[in-house]
């Protein structure tokens, strides 16, 4: 096998005096979709925050062990926060456009912001990550009018054009269709597979079926603890631990 | 609400006792006074300001300079071009500082300076306005006389407060998450601040320079000793400016009728122009 994209290991997060994930170890391949399942607070979400140092502006929130992505440690010191969430895209649980932008503008914001001019250049990024994320043929007439026209499950692809255009190494999403129909979740699924030639998923997930249709991987957390991560087929069918198979199998969460 | 669902009790709810349906009447009538009491001196000052003064409002008003003690005809020219002049002077202080304020309240909870910060920003609030005066007093006018740019500047510390006040509550009306959006695209956070939250509240961050402007254009006590008022129009920001509070108290405490029609006037006009500033505020809230 080749070299994981991402490597944590024995990573604890602190709120406080609160812990909410316990020494977590775990790999990532590259170009493949992984789903975190689990109950509400079972530190699922924390964790996957911390893939992209967004616990930095958190009052009081600790981030311990090691975060390898492609042989760099995220949280090594004089590791800059910001060139490293340029390299780890983030899709939010809830659509969240920046409100006074257009809808290209919204695509391009990553590029824009930071200086890049050249129109054509930009016009090139957004039909791609438009095209990436399966919004350009609805929105290629309506490129200038404001993102927040748009309709819900519109909005939170925008959000993931938004963030493919900035070519992310890694594109963690906290359980990106939770606010969505099930027509607008059935899009976003379908969207996942052909961006894996593109990327990596990281996938928080509140629905196991979810999971089991769209990711290669799957990881059980329960309190904290990563309970068990393997191919999701194995994990769904024949779970190595009792934990496990009662979560999948419905019997609580 | 209570009073409108309170003005028809008797009818509406048969089942009511004489005693509530009378304590009810009580309180509605109640409420309908204070109401009353609360609406009344601003309906009577306009009004007495309308009879008194719309009839000095004529194009002498806003084309002249205030005639010589005791003769007739004149105008605050001197007065509406000296408070436009100071007031702009004043935003630049004020929206500047009192932006930067704002959101460093806003965005930088954890810093350690963040609650000395706020303390003084409240504090500052409550310094009468006439302190602020002698502020500028002592900070200018002392080495350079009395000047536009003097009333400006105690203006502009008035402004600081409430631009700063209203500035960090609309930037906490911007969801967090739109901000970690901007972040996890790998902007920096000043960027984010500076191009993806400051846009999105900057209909309530001008409504609150309004609201600043409005209430900071009425003040007289802080001029008295730092722009000290000009017979004259001046465009010399470092010579004495007059302004329409400033002419409002010379002309109402004048013994001449010419002088205080004309500082009527002038009130009037003061109240219109606080009028339509409140008006254009609530609109740039609510567009968007």
């Amino acid at each position: 096998m080749s070299t994981p994209l991402l490597t944590a290991q024995d990573v604890s997060i602190h709120y406080g005096d609160k812990q909410a994930v316990r020494g977590v170890n775990l790999s990532i391949e590259r170009g493949t979709v992984n789903a975190l399942i689990g109950p509400s607070g079972c530190g699922k979400t924390t964790f996957l925050r911390a893939i992209n140092r967004m616990h930095d502006l958190t009052p009081g929130a600790r981030v311990t062990g090691r975060i390898v992505l492609d042989g760099e440690d995220m949280y090594a010191p004089g590791v800059d926060a910001v060139a490293m969430r340029r390299r780890v895209g983030m899709v939010f649980q809830k659509p969240n456009p920046f409100p006074t932008m257009s809808v290209f503008d919204n695509v391009v914001s990553g590029l824009k912001l930071t200086g890049v001019r050249d129109r054509a250049r930009l016009m090139e990024v957004a039909e791609r990550s438009l095209r990436g994320a399966a919004l350009w043929d609805e929105v290629k007439d309506r490129l200038k009018t404001p993102a927040t026209g748009l309709s819900g499950g519109q909005q939170q692809r925008l959000c993931i054009a938004r963030a493919l255009a900035v070519e992310p190494e890694l594109l963690l999403m906290d359980e990106p269709t939770s606010a969505l129909d099930p027509a607008s979740t059935a899009r976003i699924e379908d969207l996942m597979t052909g961006l894996k030639k593109v990327t990596t998923i990281l996938i928080v997930t509140h629905n196991m079926h979810q999971a089991a249709r769209v990711s290669d991987t799957t990881s059980f957390f329960l309190n904290g603890d990563l309970v068990e991560h393997g191919v999701t087929d194995q994990v769904f069918t024949s779970p190595r631990d009792e934990r496990t198979e009662a979560y999948v199998t419905g019997r609580f969460g | 609400m209570s009073a409108r669902s309170s003005a028809l009790p008797a009818r509406s709810r048969p089942g009511l006792s004489p005693a509530r349906r009378a304590r009810n009447l009580l309180m509605g009538a109640l409420i309908g006074l204070s109401t009353v009491i609360v609406v009344a001196p601003l309906i009577l000052i306009f009004g007495y300001l309308l009879r008194e003064g719309l009839g000095a409002m004529n194009l002498d008003f806003f084309t002249r300079t205030p005639a010589p003690e005791g003769e007739t005809g004149g105008g605050l020219l001197n007065a509406i071009v000296g408070s436009l002049q100071m007031l702009a002077m004043a935003s630049v202080l004020g929206v500047g500082v009192g932006v930067a304020g704002g959101i460093f309240l806003a965005e930088y909870p954890r810093h350690p300076l963040m609650p000395t910060v706020r303390m003084l920003s409240d504090v500052l609030a409550g310094i009468p306005a006439i302190v602020m005066g002698l502020v500028a007093y002592g900070l200018i006018v002392l080495q350079f006389g009395f000047s536009g740019l003097a009333g400006a500047v105690a203006l502009g510390f008035l402004m600081i407060p409430i631009v700063v006040r209203t500035t960090e509550e609309v930037l906490k009306l911007v969801p967090l998450t739109v901000r970690e959006a901007g972040l996890s695209l790998g902007l920096p956070q000043w960027l984010v601040i500076l191009r993806i939250v400051l846009p999105a509240a900057a209909g309530g961050i001008v409504t609150g320079v309004m609201l600043a402007l409005a209430r900071v254009a009425g003040e007289a006590a802080p001029l008295l000793f730092t722009a000290f008022g000009n017979p004259l129009v001046s465009l010399d920001p470092t010579k004495p400016m007059s302004a329409l509070p400033l002419e409002i108290f010379r002309g109402a405490t004048s013994a001449y009728d010419e002088n205080q029609r004309l500082a009527k006037a002038g009130a009037l006009l003061l109240i219109l122009i606080i009028f339509a500033t409140s008006l254009l505020a609530r609109w740039a809230s609510r567009r968007r």
